[in-house]
């Protein structure tokens, strides 16, 4: 286990070490970011003067290993728009953004697991159609278009919800269902496939054939087995979902990460998106990592390979 | 043969015993599967509707008429309703119906190419990983890795904001962000096959490798590969469409339906059929290619299906 930890903990430095480069070199794809930060009246000499104090005039090596020495250190350098460290910023707007997909998940889950047991249990019924339907749906449907649908009939047609801010929990439950919903297919199939093929296998059986409930085969001995890629997928979806916030927060108005970031990037504000960028990458690293550790500490299987 | 089975009556012919061709099962299998046949149906009237949009628009997508702003369509119990736009004007008294028709050029055009340049990284990187394993899986499953911690839309926006935006611009940035699934998909199918005894005896033949990827392994994951290919080309419109909205995809005056929700968001509270119109239009664009790429799985390989 522990040699199976280590090689799959290498393998993520190396990863987000990586991913350090690509955040870093992005800002410098249109060329020299200090024309992009200058004004349009500005001289030469004003963007050589840019060029200084951003650092911009030392090479590119240099100026990536001092921003990612001081980048572990939880320093990301002055954003550009705000004048503030970049990582107070950042971490300001976080638990928003964090509480936000906390509420997604937990509603993708909720709504994907049952559905996704009941056609299981049942296939080709009419709740498996509807599972499926959904499924197809949610697939399908842009998620700013259903996020202004919600807006237009939950707020403004039926005054059920708020429909912008973060003042109260109603403010939270449209923007989650609009950022979780794109979950569920995902986990609502998986959900599906692995309870079909462990309710098929020798001991359910069994434990059918020993006279248990089958309220108790279902939950006990069934689900526990199917759940756990499940587990991992959802760890996925949620390091996937913090990136897809961006449109959902523009849309509602939530002050969080996502926010941030589309605010960053419509300021051209390069130190942010740098940060912002490895921040979301290295939180699903982690997530990964955690749930592989997980499955390998559940399943010993997979530590051989 | 058919003449010994047609010269006695009361036996039956040789099309009775014989079981259906696997062509006829094949077709009853296509025609069974109704989803397919609705995926493929809409996908084709939308393809017909972008190629002939010059044609039959009743308008031109860009001529503001400001006197006929904001006209209702056809089924809004409204005086200024009128046949003359089934679907109404834009805020700029630009035809929504003739809009929406070049729309879905964009739509199909961004979706297509963003995916034919994903589906060649991809499936270079997944047969290579999958053909040779060991050293290369390693290699491709790190690059793998690193691109699926990355967030797409977030790099996605950032990438066009600051590179400036035009249709290459995003079509680039999107097939170079959305390989994965081919990658994935491609490198599973691949393992499946590269041990198989045809495999085997074509490189005991001494074919070279290229030969051996191009004529035994390509054509037995095509059917993988034409699925994820129709489920990633969604994915790409889906990404166009909110790239548009969040104002750093297609510019206007360009009528892409992501850029003319993002338009009528200011007035959707009063004429909600501006961001309507356009909304469905990508819903089903999305959901009939979905359907289409879930149909061919279901007829290619119906052992798959949960």
């Amino acid at each position: 286990m522990l040699a199976y930890a280590l090689k799959r903990l290498g393998v993520a430095l190396l990863v987000a070490l990586t991913v350090s480069i690509i955040a870093f070199s992005m800002v410098y794809l249109p060329g020299d970011p200090a024309m992009a930060l200058a004004p349009e009246s500005a001289t030469e000499a004003d963007i050589e003067h840019i060029r200084k104090v951003y650092g911009f005039d030392r090479s590119m090596v240099v100026q990536y290993l001092d921003w990612l020495f001081h980048a572990v250190q939880g320093d990301f350098g002055q954003s550009h728009y705000l004048n503030e460290p970049v990582a107070n910023v950042i971490f300001d707007r976080l638990p928003t953004t964090m509480l936000l997909g906390a509420c997604a998940i937990t509603f993708a889950l909720l709504l994907s697991i049952p559905l996704g047991v009941i056609a299981a249990i049942r296939p080709n019924s009419l709740i498996d159609r509807i599972a499926l339907t959904i499924a197809v749906v949610g697939q399908a449907m842009p998620s700013f278009w259903f996020a202004l649908t919600m807006m237009l009939w939950f707020g403004i047609t039926w005054r059920l919800l708020p429909i912008t801010g973060t003042d109260s929990w109603k403010h939270f439950v449209m923007p989650a269902i609009a950022l979780g919903y794109y979950v569920t297919p995902g986990v609502m199939r998986l959900t599906r496939a692995g309870m079909l093929e462990v309710l098929a296998s020798d001991y359910i059986r069994t434990a059918r054939a020993k006279g248990l409930r089958p309220v108790r085969v279902l939950f006990k001995h069934a689900l526990r087995n199917a759940i756990l890629p499940v587990v991992s997928l959802a760890a996925v979806q949620f390091g996937f979902m913090l990136g897809g916030s961006v449109v959902i927060e523009t849309i509602f108005a939530i002050n969080g990460l996502g926010f941030l970031a589309w605010e960053s990037i419509t300021r051209a504000d390069l130190p942010m998106m740098q940060a912002i960028v490895l921040v979301l990458s290295v939180f699903y690293i982690v997530l990964t990592l955690l749930a592989d550790l997980l499955n390998a500490f559940l399943d010993p299987r997979i530590r051989v390979t | 043969m058919a003449s010994i089975s047609t010269a006695r009556a009361g036996i039956p012919t040789a099309e009775q015993i014989l079981e259906p061709s696997p062509g006829a099962l094949l077709r009853k299998r296509i025609f069974g599967n109704t989803g397919l046949i609705i995926g493929a149906a809409v996908l084709l009237a939308i393809v017909f509707v972008a190629v002939f949009a010059d044609v039959i628009s009743p308008g031109d997508p860009y001529d503001q008429v400001l006197s006929r702003k904001l006209i209702p369509p056809i089924w809004h119990e409204s005086a200024k309703a009128t046949w003359e736009h089934p679907l109404g004007t834009d805020a700029l008294g630009r035809d929504y119906l003739t809009r929406l028709f070049h729309g879905a050029r964009i739509s199909l055009f961004i979706g297509f190419a963003a995916m034919f340049i994903s589906g060649i990284i991809g499936t270079a990187l997944g047969v290579l990983s999958g053909y040779f394993g060991g050293r290369v899986d390693m290699v491709v499953n790190f690059i793998l890795t690193t691109r699926l911690s990355l967030p797409v839309v977030l790099v996605a926006l950032a990438v066009v904001s600051l590179v400036g935006s035009s249709l290459t611009v995003i079509i680039w940035v999107l097939g170079l962000l959305i390989w994965d699934r081919f990658a994935v998909v491609m490198r599973s199918a691949t393992q499946q096959i590269r041990n198989l005894e045809y495999v085997a005896a074509a490189q005991a033949l001494g074919c070279s490798t290229p030969r051996i990827v191009l004529t035994e392994i390509m054509p037995n994951i095509l059917n993988h590969l034409i699925v994820v290919a129709t489920l990633e080309m969604a994915h790409a419109i889906l990404l166009e469409a909110a790239l548009s909205f969040l104002g750093l995809g297609v510019q206007p005056p360009e009528p892409s339906w992501g850029l003319m929700v993002s338009e009528a968001k200011g007035m959707m509270f009063f004429d909600s059929w501006l961001i309507g119109i356009p909304g469905a239009a990508i819903f089903a664009l999305v959901l009939a290619i979905n359907l289409l790429g879930d149909g061919i799985r279901d007829v290619t390989a119906p052992e798959n299906r949960n």
